[in-house]
């Protein structure tokens, strides 16, 4: 909400002129949900100061908003946005001190290209998913001092914990415009989150800003995610320019948990993917359902290999539906294409006669989704009344969390996971829901195998007794 | 000359005729317009031409689709077009018999060149004679097949004189109509010959039995219902049992009298077709029949004969809400006639395999059936009778040692009677299929359909008729439900969405007591209630006396005693053993109070709300609210030093902005506290603070026709079994008529929203009250100044925010909570009357849906 720029620069004034505002007035830009404030707490021969409030209307904040996919309804209406330094302060920035930020100054362009020592405050920022470690990881490589203040969430609760707000205080000796640069770049992408829309000139700005120093920086492929909200393609699109047109495959793709386990998920689910796309195909299946197919990777897979003549995903995510419609350019499909392939939206614990008569069926990383208690239902619509010929299901191998060092003690991967089994569970559970429903089961490991606990993931493949 | 034509009531009348016979015209002249479908007017649909024969085959699969709708909807439907071959009367008859009717004739069989001097005057007909001549040849020559094809009535019409005779066309009622008689009943399963029984059953049920002299109508028995109820007997009659003859005579006696009715059984048929001499299997029972039936006369043979083969496969009485037949029936198929519907009446459905008892095995129709009517059968023996998606098989094996069942209707009692003794071992033990504790319901329920619940649909529920849910809302709720939400059997209720008063005119308030009463007296209420919302969570806990309840009235099976779960169907606990706990001191409060006993029932389900709100809302807390509150105090902190400093500099302006800021500050302040009141560390039970306000359902009852009052004052007396987790709620009655309580309630609430509470619920006196535009709403929160900030946002109360947001409109939520009200109302009032699983499912899931429509959460 404020950001507090001083220097002790000889005469220090002439910070007024750099920034292009007097610093006997007290003035105000608009905003889009706002305003901001621009005034002197100082001015001085030894030392000026220079502060940037904002002043965002709330309410004003809802009416522009856009629909945000937070959980929470009152999202919009009880929010941190006013209070804090984020996307609305880089705009800020370059409505008040445009131009600070592009170098000009017309009455003193000398001092334009002057290095002064600089202190600034910022209260207060956020840094989400990072903290203090990643604020420093930020800044210092761009030869700041790095002074942090961090506060609790609740003083009447201290059980709360800390808050993700500090306030940063930064001091080095810096051209004026270099320093704005920074803040304009690094403030959003602590905040990690945008008040308005990412598109592709969000890519140019970033690069504009960040010239001469992003591409140099030790964490611009953070800086790019975070500050492009980890829109997987707009990153690659900038960290691509960045590098010089030298593309890297592997940049990890936006997902939505932590970003160390991200990793190795990302390659282990291609790997799952890879292994169930085997097993499918030795099967020889003709139908194959894809159930809890998400954004349709597997969909993708099988639609390149001409032995599945009629494929169904089903997801029970509607907005998953859609993106995988997207991903998969349903609509553009020649009509041949279209044929073998539908989407439908619907849930593994009702009864859905829409998933007989096929030959496979695929449920990756599903099941662990339902509570305990509803696997019985489950089963019951796979096993009992769909009956493909052959099952193919994965999930994860509970002993190997202990080989992820970011995951707490009895946690799962993931939030939504209701439980995550050993080997042993795993191997039971199946063997019973094979016998009683008349298939027989295979356990397979995914993953690279470590001899104590296994591998990451582990898949079972049912095949329904005498079935020509 | 005859003048009238007779059809079935349910019937697919074929017209014959060549071009020019006057078909349309005698199809407009006797029918009615829409019962009528033209191969010329579907032509002139599909190609903008009625005569285009190049568009024949649209037209016809149009009128084929269009034939077919009506025929499933019961609709007699005419076919207008030539029908001069037999291909195109194929697929006629084939329709019919898919849909179970009869298939009607009718031949208009005109001179030719009658025919073609009326298309001559024609213009569009301008097709040349031979067309006319090769139709003529072609009825000439398949005429006489009508009958062979399938036709079940003929009419050949031969002169125009002969078809303007013609001037009605009579409907004749199916002999399976019965609607108009409505019982009341007693059905009575398979006797098999055990005459010893039935006697003992009817007169259990209040018949009395006269011998008397056997004659053509009596055969020895005058059977009377002092209370004037009819007996209605499922068939199988015979074989197997004891005493066929005395069976036969005794059901006859009662059918020719008028005190019963009777479908036949296969069992029947059998011995019908072997009095016949037709060659059937001497087996399984039938040997018995004949063994006893040696002493009888011949005449009662012949008579017998002739009331077994009279009995008509199915009734359907009561205006349609009771089908009574041997071995059940579908839907599609009741108050139909063809031989399909015959079989499966005798039969039911078979799969074609065969059991390990060398029974074929049946498919069970009932697990599907959808439909309104009450089906009542018999055919398969089992150890006890039970519902099944509102069917009922009352065959209880009497004669293989069982008892024999009646069903009471419109009660829906069994009487039953012990057999004597095993006249016949079963081939297949009678509980062979019982190894499990749950009902058949139960366990059909332990799996909904999809079809149950995706898609547009429409439910109807007793308080506000028909809901329409619209298929995205579906498509949200789906995903919420199966992600989320907990066992559907326990999901018996979900609670409706409230809306807030209207809007206060006073300028400090967005929310004031003022509108909330005035609303109830403006709908001409006198009596309102007001309770004290606390601010925790919303919790609907449903607890079983036992385990065994758990397992017989809701066919859950290692859950525990109950369940909480919040509004969205969500368990509230993520923790098991505190959840057993918390729902083990409730279950125990309930005892203490004598609750059990003083209503005769061994579940609750109550409607309560849950302190603290940080025990759920943890997270939301954390993330959203101290954020808020962590991150303003600290920046505008800093930002009034700064500004203070500036002011120093006397710079201008900074004055007014230092105001602003400092006004921030202060609602930000108000803010913390506000949600502050709600949150405390949970740790174990004791720190749970619970506060029922609604005592839902117990067995056989929904508590919705009691007042308010009534509500409090039974959660009082549990409250007080265990007052360390649980609270009662404040609340005042107010007349509205007294200005003084009006004035009283306001100050009550004032003083309680100051002190930091979320603010009150108006109700009206009675749980469900009617205004002058029907149903109105059950319930309006009025919220407090302070608790507001949580909702609207901490700086909502300034004026220039306030004038923003007083511009808002409750029609939505009004509606939103009305539709939600009457499908938690609904829901309840299923599952207590015992209706299947997805019946009260297809209500939850509405509340869900709806919840998803887009509404101002502020609301």
């Amino acid at each position: 909400m404020l950001l507090n720029i001083s220097t002790t620069h000889t005469p220090a004034t002439d910070l007024s002129f750099l920034l292009h505002k007097h610093p006997d007035k007290l003035q105000s830009v608009d905003l889009s949900s706002g305003k901001a404030h621009i005034f002197y707490p100082e001015a001085n021969q030894e030392r000026c100061a220079a502060c940037l409030l904002l002043d965002i209307n709330p309410i004003e904040l809802v009416k522009n908003s856009r629909n945000n996919n937070n959980d929470f309804a009152l999202a919009h209406y009880v929010n941190d946005r006013p209070y804090v330094a984020s996307s609305f302060m880089s705009v800020a920035i370059s409505k008040a001190f445009s131009t600070a930020l592009n170098g000009k100054c017309s009455k003193r362009p000398e001092l334009v290209d002057q290095v002064m020592p600089f202190q600034v405050t910022i209260s207060v920022l956020p840094a989400p998913k990072g903290g203090e470690f990643l604020i420093r990881k930020l800044f210092e490589p761009l030869g700041y001092d790095v002074n942090l203040e961090r506060y609790q969430l609740d003083s009447t609760f201290p059980e709360w914990g800390e808050s993700k707000y500090y306030t940063l205080q930064l001091s080095g000796k810096f051209k004026l415009k270099d320093l704005l640069s920074h803040l304009y770049v690094l403030i959003p992408s602590l905040d990690n989150n945008k008040h308005y829309w990412i598109s592709q000139s969000e890519v140019e700005k970033l690069l504009q800003k960040g010239e001469g120093w992003l591409g140099n920086h030790p964490e611009k492929e953070q800086i790019t995610k975070r500050y492009l909200k980890g829109i997987g393609g707009l990153t690659r699109n900038a960290l691509d320019r960045l590098l010089d047109g030298d593309g890297d495959e592997n940049s990890p793709e936006a997902e939505e948990s932590n970003p160390e386990v991200d990793e190795v998920k990302e390659t282990l689910h291609q790997q799952r993917l890879r292994q169930t796309f085997q097993e499918l195909k030795i099967s020889g299946a003709k139908s194959v359902v894809d159930l809890g197919c998400g954004e349709g990777k597997l969909l993708k897979m099988l639609l390149k290999e001409k032995q599945f003549e009629r494929i169904l995903g089903m997801d029970v995510s509607y907005r998953t539906l859609e993106k995988a419609v997207e991903r998969l350019h349903y609509d553009e499909m020649p009509p041949k294409q279209k044929e073998r392939i539908n989407l439908i939206q619907g849930a593994l614990t009702y009864r859905d006669k829409r998933l007989d008569g096929f030959d496979a069926a695929a449920i990756i990383e599903v099941i662990e989704h339902l509570d305990l208690n509803r696997l019985k239902a489950f089963e019951r619509v796979i096993f009992q009344f769909s009956k493909p010929k052959v099952v193919v299901l994965t999930t994860p191998n509970k002993e190997y969390n202990q080989l992820f060092e970011t995951m707490a003690l009895d946690s799962f991967r993931h939030a939504d996971h209701r439980f995550e089994w050993t080997r042993k569970e795993f191997r039971d559970w199946a063997e019973n829901a094979a016998n009683a429903n008349g298939y027989q089961v295979e356990i397979k490991s995914v993953g690279e195998e470590d001899k104590n606990v296994g591998a990451p993931s582990q898949m079972a493949i049912f095949k329904l007794n005498n079935h020509e | 000359m005859n003048k009238e034509i007779k059809i079935p009531e349910l019937s697919l009348v074929v017209l014959v005729g060549i071009s020019g016979s006057g078909k349309s015209t005698f199809a407009k002249r006797l029918f009615k317009e829409t019962e009528v479908l033209s191969s010329d007017r579907c032509r002139a649909i599909v190609s903008d031409d009625e005569n285009n024969q190049a568009a024949s085959n649209d037209a016809f699969e149009l009128l084929h689709y269009i034939a077919s709708k009506r025929l499933k909807n019961g609709l007699v439907t005419v076919i207008d077009a030539t029908n001069v071959q037999t291909e195109a009367r194929k697929p006629l008859i084939q329709l019919a018999r898919d849909h179970h009717c009869l298939p009607v004739a009718i031949v208009l069989d005109v001179p030719e060149k009658i025919c073609q001097s009326r298309n001559d005057q024609r213009p569009d007909r301008d097709f040349g004679k031979h067309v006319i001549r090769q139709q003529r040849s072609q009825l000439k020559r398949t005429i006489r097949n009508l009958k062979r094809e399938g036709f079940r009535h003929i009419y050949i019409l031969n002169s125009p004189e002969e078809i303007d005779a013609i001037q009605v066309i009579k409907r004749d009622k199916l002999y399976n109509n019965k609607k108009e008689i409505s019982g009341p009943f007693d059905i009575i399963g398979d006797v098999h010959g055990c005459f010893d029984e039935l006697g003992e059953l009817l007169v259990n049920l209040g018949y009395e039995i006269e011998q008397c002299k056997y004659d053509h109508k009596g055969f020895g028995y005058q059977v009377t219902n002092k209370n004037d109820r009819k007996a209605v007997f499922l068939g199988d009659l015979v074989d197997r049992g004891p005493n066929s003859p005395e069976v036969l005579k005794l059901v006859m006696s009662m059918v020719n009298s008028g005190v019963a009715y009777c479908v036949p059984g296969n069992h029947d048929m059998k011995l019908q077709k072997y009095l016949n001499g037709k060659n059937v299997q001497i087996k399984h029972g039938l040997e018995k029949t004949i063994e006893q039936l040696q002493g009888e006369s011949d005449e009662f043979l012949n008579l017998a004969k002739e009331f077994l083969y009279k009995l008509v496969s199915h009734y359907v009485f009561d205006n349609g809400k009771l089908v009574v037949a041997h071995a059940g029936l579908k839907e599609e198929m009741q108050g139909r006639g063809s031989g399909a519907v015959r079989s499966f009446c005798m039969y039911g459905e078979t799969t074609g395999e065969i059991d390990e008892f060398g029974l074929p095995v049946r498919y069970n129709w009932a697990s599907e059936y959808r439909g309104r009517a009450m089906v009542v059968y018999g055919h398969t023996p089992v150890p006890e009778a039970q519902w099944l998606n509102r069917t009922i098989d009352i065959d209880t094996g009497c004669v293989f040692g069982g008892k024999l069942t009646a069903l009471r209707y419109p009660e829906e009692e069994l009487v039953e009677v012990k057999a004597k003794k095993i006249y016949t071992e079963p081939v297949k033990p009678l509980d062979s299929e019982n190894d499990s504790l749950l009902s058949h319901q139960q366990e059909l329920d332990d799996l909904l359909d999809i079809d149950d619940v995706v898609g547009k649909r429409i439910i109807s529920t007793k308080l506000r008729n028909n809901i329409t849910l619209r298929e995205e809302n579906s498509i949200a709720a789906l995903e919420v439900m199966s992600r989320f939400a907990m066992n559907p059997k326990w999901l018996i209720y979900l609670p409706p969405t409230m809306s807030p008063s209207e809007t206060s005119d006073l300028s400090e308030y967005l929310e004031h007591p003022n509108e909330a009463l005035k609303y109830f007296k403006s709908q001409g209420i006198d009596k309102v209630v007001c309770e004290e919302k606390h601010m925790g969570s919303r919790a609907i806990i449903v607890v079983c006396k036992d385990e065994n309840t758990v397992i017989e009235r809701f066919g859950i099976e290692n859950e525990g005693i109950g369940a909480c779960y919040t509004r969205t169907g969500r368990n509230f606990f993520n923790n098991a053993a505190l959840e057993k706990e918390f729902l083990d001191r409730v279950q125990l409060a309930l005892k203490k109070s004598g609750f059990w006993e003083k209503f005769n029932t061994s579940w609750v389900c109550l409607d309560t709300e849950l302190m603290p709100w940080s025990a759920k809302a943890q997270t939301l807390l954390k993330d959203q609210y101290a954020s808020v509150g962590a991150s303003a105090a600290v920046a505008l902190k800093d930002a009034i030093t700064q500004l203070a400093k500036t002011h120093n500099r006397q710079i201008e302006g900074v004055d007014e902005l230092i105001e602003s800021y400092q006004a921030k500050n202060d609602m930000i302040a108000g803010y913390s506290t506000a949600y502050r009141n709600y949150c405390w560390p949970v740790e174990k039970v004791d720190d749970f603070k619970l506060a029922p306000f609604h005592v839902l359902a117990t067995e056989g009852e929904v508590h919705t026709d009691k007042h308010h009052e009534w509500h409090m004052k039974t959660i009082k007396s549990v409250c007080k079994s265990d007052s360390q987790l649980m609270m009662e709620t404040p609340y005042r009655l107010v007349d509205l008529n007294d200005e003084s309580q009006i004035n009283g309630v306001i100050d009550w609430w004032t003083e309680l929203t100051q002190k930091g509470g979320e603010g009150m619920v108006v109700k009206p006196f009675d749980y469900i009250s009617y205004g002058k535009k029907g149903l109105i709403q059950p319930a309006i929160k009025c919220r407090g100044k302070e608790y507001l900030r949580i909702i609207y946002g901490p700086e909502y109360s300034s004026s220039e925010n306030m004038k923003v947001l007083k511009n808002r409109s409750l029609g939505r939520k009004r509606s939103l909570a009305l539709r939600e009200f009457a499908l938690g109302v609904e829901s309840l009032e299923r599952f207590v009357n015992q209706e299947p699983l997805r019946k009260v499912h297809e209500c939850v899931f509405g509340v869900l849906a709806l919840e998803s429509e887009a509404v101002d959460p502020r609301l």
